[in-house]
């Protein structure tokens, strides 16, 4: 099972896998602040030109939908799973 | 009866009939058909008498015979060249069998695809009914997208219907009998609705030909018509059949479940209703309500489920806008959603198949032993996730960019943050808790975990190739799409657009993973009022309707029956000297014709169903035809 053991491999340096994904995070929002790289030109609206617009319509959009979502359920919604039997 | 076997004799001629089917797509599939020229075949023919051929062939011949029956579909469908075939006419119209443009050729293209992956994903399942249920249900879709005129349209539609009720009956469980009498409850309901609006249709405008409707000047018929189309997309508040029945169909079952009804639906809205405002509004709502489900759910099949809803909501906004781009962009959503969201029931069907379990509740961990499923899950959840070089980046992009083009920006958000949503559950949510996070599995599910038999996973092996084929080789989908493509999803600022919003999305899901452990619980959707509604008439049966029946029934022990008894009495002579003679010869022949009625009935109730069901059918069309 080699698979399994490369997977095994990111699992057991997670503390590196994280810093990592984080470097990843910081170079996307630098790739997309500079104008030579990506060309805002293709924006749809001005708000979408402002250099963090989506990285944080994504996290935001993110955390709202989590917490809307659980407020949702948590007024009434979800219901024991013997709920339907008779 | 001879006028049923004319009709009989009149749709297989029609099916297979007129025209001439010359050069194809692709030479070498049109020179592959046998076929005396003038005859039309009907892919959905080759599901059916290959579903009814079935259970002749030997069983060491059988996993071959099922991939060769869809290849032969699937190679039909490229042979097809546009044009109108399978003309029947009768009395002062027309039913069209074969309409061949570019919306039904891409359609049908897909469906075959999907046809042959789902085949090959059950092939090792031994019951021949489950093949032969889903084939016909394939025949249905393929016999409505090629399908010119509404009466046939109902037809398949209808087919559709009952065949694929079969394959979540066939799971076996107690809950699944009852999930698939409400599926059955609320198509025919459905259905109902389209029958009514096509015969208001066709008396309004005296034509049954299904071409785009009068979109800005709806009436009564219209609504109806796309009532019934709208209930297969499962366009909320008429879609809590759909994640109700998945959620319990076979490991397979759902596999095709997910593919055909609601896709199909959405073949039906472009061809006659693209340019429908209201289709705007109500595909972003579907696209965040899928989502918001999704967040609760803890049955890993229903979630998905949830999240056919949100992506057939992106198709049905498309249809909305109605431009060639977003059409387009609905179509090629479309291709690529049966392949990557038939992938993701694949990978949770395969869990389900070895495990016996679907809850994330009752799984974790499971990447040590089930990692190339996990490895295809995960390619299903990038592609509907729409990352870069995965198939939803090039498709879904064309609806929200005709979004923008159309100035609905508000759509176009939404519709950006439902893509968010998508990558949380389905991307994240999903492979995280069956193969990674807390390991929840009893000892007898670890042990039973394993990767599934090799035709199951050669089937997610091929969705796999595709869903990245068509992410990173845009031709092959743009060329098949009905209007000419001016789209190019892989600019700088689309790649960067869509990699912020779903890595920082993807930061949001493990930062507030503790918010999203999955609980033991179920979410009360809108078929609540149908599935209490049904208890509150047992409830009536029961208890109100019970008393008065006792109360009827005392009244007449005690008014009734005191006289009565005096009067029998006198019956009572001439009965036994006069008629016990005459009655015990006809109780005799009653007695012999009972028991040979005894034995054709099985008490099989689902069989029967559709016996009457499929009687009733034909019994309406000869209506219609000679009345």
């Amino acid at each position: 099972m080699k698979l399994v053991r490369f997977i095994d491999f990111f699992r057991d340096r997670l503390k590196l896998v994280i810093r990592g994904c984080y470097v990843v995070l910081a170079l996307l929002v630098l790739i997309d602040a500079l104008p030579f790289l990506v060309d805002k030109q293709h924006a749809h609206t001005s708000a979408e030109k402002f250099p963090f617009f989506w990285a944080a319509f994504g996290f935001l959009g993110c955390v709202l939908i989590i917490l809307a979502s659980k407020a949702f359920g948590k007024a009434g919604i979800m219901k024991r799973e013997d709920y339907y039997d008779e | 009866m001879s006028e049923l076997l004319t009709l009989f004799a009149t749709v297989a001629s029609g099916i297979g009939n007129t025209a001439a089917n010359v050069a194809g797509l692709w030479p070498l599939a049109s020179g592959f058909w046998p076929l005396p020229s003038g005859l039309w075949l009907h892919p959905a023919v080759i599901l059916l008498l290959g579903g009814a051929l079935l259970p002749l062939v030997p069983s060491r011949l059988k996993m071959s015979y099922l991939l060769l029956i869809p290849l032969l579909v699937f190679a039909r469908t490229l042979a097809l060249s546009k044009g109108v075939y399978g003309e029947v006419t009768f009395l002062n119209w027309t039913l069209t069998f074969g309409r061949v443009d570019g919306l039904s050729l891409v359609f049908g293209y897909i469906m075959a695809v999907a046809c042959f992956i789902g085949t090959l994903y059950g092939a090792h399942v031994k019951r021949d009914a489950e093949h032969i249920a889903a084939w016909t249900y394939v025949a249905g879709s393929l016999g409505t997208i090629y399908a010119g005129d509404l009466l046939t349209v109902f037809l398949f539609w209808e087919l559709m219907a009952f065949s694929s009720v079969f394959l979540i009956w066939f799971r076996g469980r107690n809950e699944s009998l009852n999930a698939g009498y409400r599926y059955l409850l609320v198509h025919v309901a459905g259905g109902v609705a389209l029958l009514a609006g096509i015969m208001m249709h066709v008396h309004a405008t005296g034509s049954w030909a299904f071409n785009l409707f009068d979109v800005h000047h709806p009436t009564a018929a219209t609504w109806l018509i796309m009532g019934g189309f709208i209930l297969n997309a499962a366009v909320p508040p008429l879609h809590a059949w759909l994640p109700d029945a998945y959620g319990e169909g076979t490991f397979n079952g759902s596999v095709f479940l997910s593919a055909f009804t609601t896709k199909t639906a959405v073949y039906a809205l472009c061809r006659g209703f693209a340019g429908m405002e209201i289709l705007v509004a109500l595909g972003v709502i579907m696209a965040l309500y899928g989502v918001v489900y999704a967040v609760l759910e803890n049955d890993s099949r229903r979630l998905l489920a949830y999240h056919i809803i949100s992506q057939v909501g992106y198709m049905v906004a498309g249809v909305g806008l109605g431009t060639e781009m977003a059409i387009n962009g609905a179509c090629a959503h479309a291709f690529a959603h049966i392949l990557y969201k038939g992938l993701l029931f694949m990978g949770c069907g395969a869990v389900l198949h070895m495990t016996g379990q679907s809850k994330f509740t009752e799984l974790g961990g499971l990447y040590k032993k089930m990692p190339w499923t996990f490895v295809f899950t995960l390619i299903g959840g990038l592609s509907i996730s729409a990352f870069p070089l995965f198939s939803g980046f090039v498709s879904k992009s064309m609806i929200v960019a005709a979004g923008y083009e159309e100035h609905k920006l508000w759509a176009a958000y939404l519709l950006m943050l439902a893509s968010a949503g998508t990558f949380l559950h389905t991307g994240l949510k999903v492979p995280y808790f069956i193969w990674f996070g807390k390991n929840n599995c009893q000892p007898d599910t670890w042990k039973r975990a394993a990767e599934p038999p090799w035709n199951m996973m050669a089937a997610m092996a091929i969705a796999s190739v595709l869903c990245i084929y068509i992410g990173c080789y845009t031709p092959y989908l743009y060329r098949m799409l009905p209007y000419p493509v001016v789209y190019e999803p892989y600019t700088s600022y689309h790649v960067s657009e869509t990699l912020l919003i779903l890595c920082f999305t993807g930061l949001g899901f493990f930062l507030l993973l503790k918010k999203l452990v999955p609980t033991a619980t179920i979410s009360v959707d809108l078929d609540w009022p149908y599935r209490m509604g049904g208890r509150a008439f047992l409830w009536l049966a029961r208890k109100p309707v019970q008393a008065f029946d006792n109360v009827v029934g005392e009244i007449y022990r005690a008014g009734g029956l005191v006289p009565l008894m005096r009067s029998a009495n006198v019956v009572d002579w001439f009965d036994r000297v006069v008629i016990d003679g005459v009655v015990d010869g006809f109780a005799g022949s009653f007695r012999r014709l009972g028991s040979r009625l005894r034995s054709t009935q099985r008490g099989a109730l689902q069989e029967n169903l559709a016996l009457t069901f499929g009687a009733a059918a034909v019994l309406a069309v000869a209506f219609v035809i000679w009345f």
